[in-house]
């Protein structure tokens, strides 16, 4: 894991507001080129390089266009595809529950105050392939103290747009739509919990959840839900879309662990895309790496059974 | 006009071909010629490729011989070309994960072959094609004699196992192993309907 700790210029602060959105075409771009990067332990890799640079780091290329986002389709190359219609200005995010300060918020009053940080975290999906990513985006606790959870909030609700205009899968309805996820109130305060706004120093793209989304790295993929317009605050466990469609297959706390399989595949090892045909798959780190920083959450809690 | 004579003459050719052009097509992929890429998972995708050209050949074969009640039995030169370029294609596409995604670790793939059951079901369908493209030759034939049509009728058996295995490695979404379950329930119970009316 790797933080930049120097804030960056948000985009919409030096791009005029009509057309931030929509812009995918600053790769490389000036904004990241000679800071310094910061490797947390646990991951190796080199120092005082961009991304772009960083062999560790997956391709803007491969990222944007390896995605799995089934409310464009269940190919992974569909959500890159067939996102082009999907517009995200304005957006706005519905905050509610147990919180002292709720209601429907701009984006830009959600990310306004805070200093965007990037961050490089390994991703696993479920799936057993993995990337790394340097995503954009702010300490999701950040966030979320703002609006003053109180002693009931035990867990966080998030839930993604449903605009089966925009979103051809969610025609098909192939999942519950609209897709929601929860962690716990623990989770979400991580300091690693991020709610990210774009990846390579641009804005996230349509296929990669913009504008807004979450990524919990300890977690599998399908965790890290997308395109956010409700973050709800509960006091009890919330509806997940895998978990209650599939609970034998996939569980609430869906933490990254080599030592439990999926009914139908190893989580034993992972495919780090890009690493081209001869490439062995890699072994699969429990947390995903970031056990240092989260074990703790879980002490006590049967991760066998609460897989 | 397509004659019979013509088929005779050119029709194993032009299968040939048209059974080579997917794998042709895979080549071209793996070699990025022109704009032709197999994408960020490049092993995935050739798993993914071989094993439903694979399941597609499987059913070609079996549709050959409920054609031939409508054409006349010339088609039926085709069965063991397009039978044998199944199993070309499932052998294949167990080489891929034998070679590039497993990397020759037996221990995981013995794992794999016992505890997953889409492995398990997939290395089944494997196992019963084997004897069939074997005995697939003339020789075998005429040595085996009655016997041949008995132990040929076990791709029946194949057929299921594959798309068995097909529908089991799915996530969620089955409307395409769906799709191939309705082809081989036709293609099976056609053959079911044909024994029951000449009774
Ligand atoms: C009768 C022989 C077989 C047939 C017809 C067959 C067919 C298929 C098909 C249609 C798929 C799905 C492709 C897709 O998602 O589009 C598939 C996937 C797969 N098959 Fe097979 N298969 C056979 C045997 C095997 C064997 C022997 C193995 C390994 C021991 C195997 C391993 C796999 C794996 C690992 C996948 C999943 C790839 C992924 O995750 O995308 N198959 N197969």
């Amino acid at each position: 894991m790797l933080i930049r700790q120097k804030p960056v210029i948000r985009s919409f602060q030096i791009t005029p507001e009509h057309n931030y959105l929509n812009r995918r075409d600053f790769i490389g771009s000036t904004a990241l080129a000679g800071t310094s990067l910061l490797f947390a332990p646990g991951c190796a890799g080199a120092d005082d390089k961009t991304p772009a640079a960083n062999p560790e780091v997956n391709s803007f290329e491969d990222i944007t266009r390896y995605n799995n986002f089934y409310e464009f389709g269940l190919d992974k190359e569909d959500p890159a595809k067939l996102s082009g219609a999907f517009n995200t200005s304005p957006w706005s995010v519905t905050i509610d529950g147990e919180a002292e300060i709720t209601g429907k918020f701009n984006f830009e009053d959600i990310i306004g105050p805070h200093a965007i940080e990037e961050r490089i975290y390994r991703f696993r999906c479920v799936e057993a392939w993995s990337m790394v990513v340097p995503w954009n985006g702010i300490s999701l606790s950040n966030v979320l103290q703002r609006f003053k959870p109180t002693s009931k909030a035990k867990f966080v609700a998030f839930e993604t747009v449903y605009r089966p205009a925009e979103m051809p899968g969610q025609r098909r309805g192939v999942l519950d739509f609209p897709y929601r996820e929860g962690l716990t109130i623990a989770e979400a305060m991580h300091p690693l919990t991020l709610l990210a706004t774009g990846l390579y120093g641009v804005d996230l793209p349509g296929q990669n959840g913009a504008p807004l989304r979450l990524i919990v790295p300890w977690k599998y993929g399908f965790k890290s839900i997308k395109s956010i317009v409700r973050i709800s605050f509960t006091e009890t466990r919330p509806y997940t879309t895998w978990s209650d469609a599939m609970p034998a297959e996939y569980g609430f706390y869906a933490n990254v662990n080599p030592e439990v399989d999926h009914p139908r595949w190893s989580q034993a090892r992972e495919r780090r895309i890009g690493s081209g045909l001869f490439a062995k798959k890699q072994p699969t780190l429990m947390f995903n790496g970031y056990g240092d920083e989260v074990a703790s959450l879980y002490t006590g809690l049967d991760l066998t059974r609460h897989f | 006009m397509i004659t019979p004579l013509i088929i005779k003459r050119f029709g194993k050719l032009a299968v040939f071909i048209a059974c080579c052009a997917p794998l042709l097509w895979l080549i071209l992929k793996i070699f990025a010629v022109g704009p032709l890429q197999l994408g960020p998972n490049p092993i995935e995708n050739i798993q993914d490729t071989l094993g439903i050209w694979g399941l597609r050949m499987l059913c070609a074969t079996l549709a050959l011989t409920p054609l031939t009640w409508v054409t006349g039995p010339s088609l039926i030169r085709f069965r063991r070309m397009l039978g044998l370029f199944a199993f070309t294609y499932c052998g294949l596409h167990f080489l891929n994960y034998l070679i590039l995604d497993q990397t020759f670790d037996f221990a995981a793939i013995i794992e794999d072959i016992l505890k997953r059951p889409f492995i398990t079901i997939g290395f089944l369908g494997l196992l019963t094609m084997t004897p069939l493209a074997i005995t697939s030759t003339n020789n075998w034939r005429r040595k085996l004699g009655r016997h041949w049509k008995h132990l040929h009728r076990l791709v029946y058996l194949t057929v299921i196992l594959a798309c068995w295995h097909f529908y089991w490695q799915v996530k969620k979404d089955l409307m395409e192993p769906l799709i191939y379950c309705l082809i081989i329930a036709v293609l099976l119970g056609l053959r079911i309907w044909r024994i029951y009316r000449h009774k």
